[in-house]
């Protein structure tokens, strides 16, 4: 490999990393305090399709984005007054969303299947963008890469060092003790599940608005699942989440460069390298299980009743 | 005490009027009325489910009350919320549920301070060491909570309210989870808080306790008011009796049995623990005789849960040579194959594991007497029930029948139930977890009357509980676990509760390493 193909495939790769990233980040919220969302990929889909009407409609990506970001937190709305006003079981409730988000999506999309737009256009930064390689691989990309990563530091910040955060890991390891101490659990899952809605919207827009500015029916491809796992497999770290999300990138660029390459390994086979690979790295991470249970929210999947005291 | 109280501070800090709480199918609280000094210690006595958690939950603003009135300081408020309570200067320790094991110390203190307050205080954790120096509490406020025994964190408890400044501490039994050594070092505590102003409302089933640490005492029953004494003039007895109405015959003891023959031994059980949370097993030998009961005591988290599920096979690693039941080795089979050899199992959690909570009781019979109502794969549905409905009626249990569903039960009544379905199965070992916690004081009658009836048919019973009175009652030999280790086994009346209490606080480690190195 040359050094050009090689700048590509890492520039590439962190452009794919990028949704996944938004994603499991938001997730990675909204479990610390307890409540699973399977819904990911149906939050997704919308976030993409109303992301790309609405662009497309106004000719503004920003409104694009903006709109992908409501429908996913009206989703994940959907989703919280169902598990956290009605107690319903969350993963029934998540895959429902999803099944819900799938068809949904199809449906009020087809009328703009085909349909292109501008989308987000790289940021050219002056100085770096000019830099041999890393300008390529690191400085020209479009402004959501950056965010992602903005987004990825501060939740980092909140969740380690503020009282934000500690309520949030309160309300996560053990909800009657948030409750008996005066912490509004309810709210703050509300707020969290909400969180995870905008950044699902958001990885939804990137895919319709960046990575290939079009819609087309169920184009996330199982991102949202990949995005859950991935939150699990990184111990609920930050840090591993920004590392998983670009080396799932990586592998899955490295499948078509590979083919590319005219290896002679069914195409099928090799499309499985990005999960493959990225389930390997997350559990090497994770190997030590006991630290590991310490970092789990204990209450993640369980409802809360504020109105029984236990 | 409580006269000079009175005259020096003619203002109550708290009263409570007629408090009403009403739950589905259940008064919790029936107009109770209450009255607390400024320095006042005073006890919420009561049997469980006689109104007293509500009743504190009320205060400390968790329940919002039906009707009634509470008056601080002499002026009506409504406490909302456990943030409106700690404004106010209230605060609680709770019996369970109520600290961050993941979080630190000084982090679990942070969570339950407004702002204001935590800028009030300027270094939490310089404040925290000094509170802990003046107290006697050796409370470190970076140590993580996961790593603090039970003891250690109640003190936790107690300082996170002793940084706000308190006015009206709450404790919700909080000696049940203490050693006898433990519980004086907290009342001195409470003693030198209460010297300095502070109220103190004491919830505790202990009556002994009562006496020696409670000016003035509230009675409940049933959720009603019905009466208040001076503990330093009553005895124990006379307080049980205004407690439980006229049953309050205290327990003359039972007729103590000893076997002979080994039926059951452990030798030299070793095992790590499964969780972070979790106490490893350190060398635990003992012998179980026919005829006999065992009392293990011990606070909570010091090894008995480990050491009940790996003798029941629920914790499914097998260990070879380390069990024998009737000479057969136990250890490398499954919980059911356990359970065909002789074993029966009584968990400490009921719902869950005693029993499957949404299944019927006559499913729940099933579950562990499958070999006598199951042929050729099916199930003889008619003797199910017939069995189910004579347990019920042997032990008394309150429900509606055999198709009730086992959560709808209350606890004690699902806990004779369990035992019932045990004892049926005649074991050779009966292993039995805190068989009448949160049991009212007719069904553990029930329950200690059916486990000595148990023991003189010639089953050997290992009896595990943090009761220790209850150990005392029932067993003919005892030991203590500290910390995953195993004390000597004495006979129940060659010891004392000061000795057990020294156990359970680990004394005897120590000498037993020595004693091996010297060997």
């Amino acid at each position: 490999m040359d050094i050009d193909l090689i700048t590509q495939v890492l520039f590439a790769a962190i452009k794919t990393g990028t949704p996944l990233l938004f994603i499991a980040l938001g997730e990675a919220i909204c479990e610390k305090t307890g409540v699973l969302n399977l819904g990911q990929e149906g939050m997704m889909l919308m976030g993409a399709v109303v992301g790309f009407m609405a662009a497309y409609g106004t000719g503004n990506a920003g409104f694009g984005l903006l709109g992908a970001m409501l429908i996913g937190m009206v989703m994940s709305l959907i989703f919280g007054f169902l598990v956290l006003h009605l107690g319903a079981n969350q993963v029934a409730t998540g895959l429902a969303l999803t099944i819900f988000g799938t068809g949904l999506s199809a449906f009020i999309g087809s009328s703009v299947v085909g349909q292109t737009i501008a989308g987000f256009q790289p940021v050219y930064i002056p100085v770096l963008s000019d830099l041999p390689v890393v300008g390529k691989v690191l400085f020209s990309h479009d402004l959501l890469v950056y965010l992602a990563i903005v987004l990825a530091v501060v939740i980092a910040w909140v969740a380690n060092k503020t009282r934000v955060g500690l309520t949030i890991k309160a309300v996560g390891e053990n909800p009657h003790a948030a409750n008996a101490i005066g912490i509004k659990v309810l709210r703050v899952r509300y707020l969290a599940v909400m969180f995870g809605g905008a950044m699902a919207g958001l990885g939804g827009a990137y895919m319709s608005l960046v990575y290939t500015p079009m819609w087309v029916e169920n184009m996330t491809a199982g991102r949202g699942w990949i995005a859950l796992a991935l939150v699990v497999f990184a111990s609920w770290r930050i840090g591993n989440i920004v590392l998983g999300a670009y080396l799932f990138g990586l592998a899955s660029i490295m499948h078509l460069v590979l083919q590319g390459m005219g290896w002679s390994i069914s195409p099928n086979l090799l499309a499985m390298l990005p999960y493959v690979a990225t389930i390997v790295v997350m559990v090497i991470i994770s190997a030590d299980k006991f630290k590991e249970k310490l970092l789990a929210p204990r209450s993640l999947g369980k409802p809360f009743d504020p109105r029984q005291m236990a | 005490m409580s006269e000079t109280l009175k005259k020096q501070n003619s203002k109550p800090r708290l009263e409570l009027l007629n408090i009403t709480k009403q739950y589905p199918g259940c008064l919790a609280n029936d107009q109770i009325c209450m009255t607390l000094m400024p320095g006042e210690i005073h006890a919420l006595l009561g049997e469980n489910g006689a109104g007293k958690s509500t009743l504190v939950k009320t205060i400390y603003g968790v329940v919002s009350p039906d009707s009634g009135q509470i008056l601080w300081d002499g002026h009506e408020v409504d406490i909302k919320s456990p943030s409106k309570a700690r404004d106010l200067g209230i605060g609680m320790v709770f019996q369970h549920f109520s600290l961050f094991e993941t979080l630190t110390v000084a982090q679990n203190i942070e969570l339950c301070l407004s702002p204001a307050q935590l800028v009030a205080i300027g270094n939490l954790a310089e404040r925290i060491t000094k509170l802990s120096q003046d107290y006697g509490l050796n409370v470190d406020p970076n140590r993580y909570v996961h790593s603090l025994s039970i003891g250690e964190r109640q003190r936790v408890e107690i300082m996170r309210c002793l940084v706000q400044s308190v006015k009206l501490l709450i404790l919700d039994e909080p000696t049940s989870v203490l050693t006898p050594q433990e519980v004086a070092g907290l009342f001195d505590v409470l003693r030198q808080l209460s010297d300095e102003g502070c109220s103190i409302l004491f919830i505790s089933h202990k009556l002994h306790e009562v006496t020696e640490i409670c000016h003035n005492a509230t009675i409940l029953r049933g959720g009603k008011f019905v009466g208040d004494c001076q503990p330093a003039q009553e005895t124990p007895a006379t307080i049980a009796k205004m407690m439980v109405g006229d049953l309050a015959e205290q327990d003359a003891g039972y007729e103590k049995a000893y076997g002979e023959d080994v039926i059951f031994s452990a030798h030299s059980l070793n095992l790590a623990a499964k969780h972070p949370f979790g106490t490893s097993l350190k060398n635990i030998n003992f012998e179980l005789l026919k005829g006999e009961i065992l009392g293990i005591a011990g606070v909570a988290g010091n090894g008995q849960e480990e050491l009940m599920s790996i003798i029941s096979g629920e914790d499914n690693r097998s260990l070879k040579g380390v069990f024998t039941l009737d000479d057969q080795d136990l250890g490398t089979l499954s919980a059911g194959a356990r359970r065909r050899n002789g074993l029966a199992y009584v968990p400490e959690e009921r719902l869950g594991r005693g029993a499957v909570p949404e299944m019927s009781l006559s499913e729940n019979t099933l579950l562990t007497h499958s070999r006598g109502f199951v042929k050729s794969g099916l199930v003889n549905w008619k003797a199910v029930k017939s069995y189910a409905k004579q347990l019920i009626s042997q032990y008394n249990v309150k429900c509606h029948g055999e198709f009730s569903e086992a959560k709808s039960l209350s606890g004690g009544n699902l806990q004779k139930f369990i035992m019932g379905r045990e004892i049926g199965q005649n074991p050779k070992v009966l292993i039995c977890a805190h068989p009448t916690w949160g049991v009212d004081v007719g069904a553990a009658l029930a329950i200690h009357q059916a486990l000595l009836a148990l023991r003189d048919q010639g089953a050997a019973i290992l009896l595990i509980s943090e009761d220790i009175d209850e150990l005392f009652l029932l067993a003919d030999r005892m030991a203590a676990v500290c910390d995953g280790h195993l004390s000597p086994v004495v006979r129940t009346e060659k010891t004392s509760i000061d000795q057990i209490g020294q156990w359970m606080a680990g004394t005897f480690i120590n000498a037993n390493d020595s004693a091996e190195a010297t060997a």
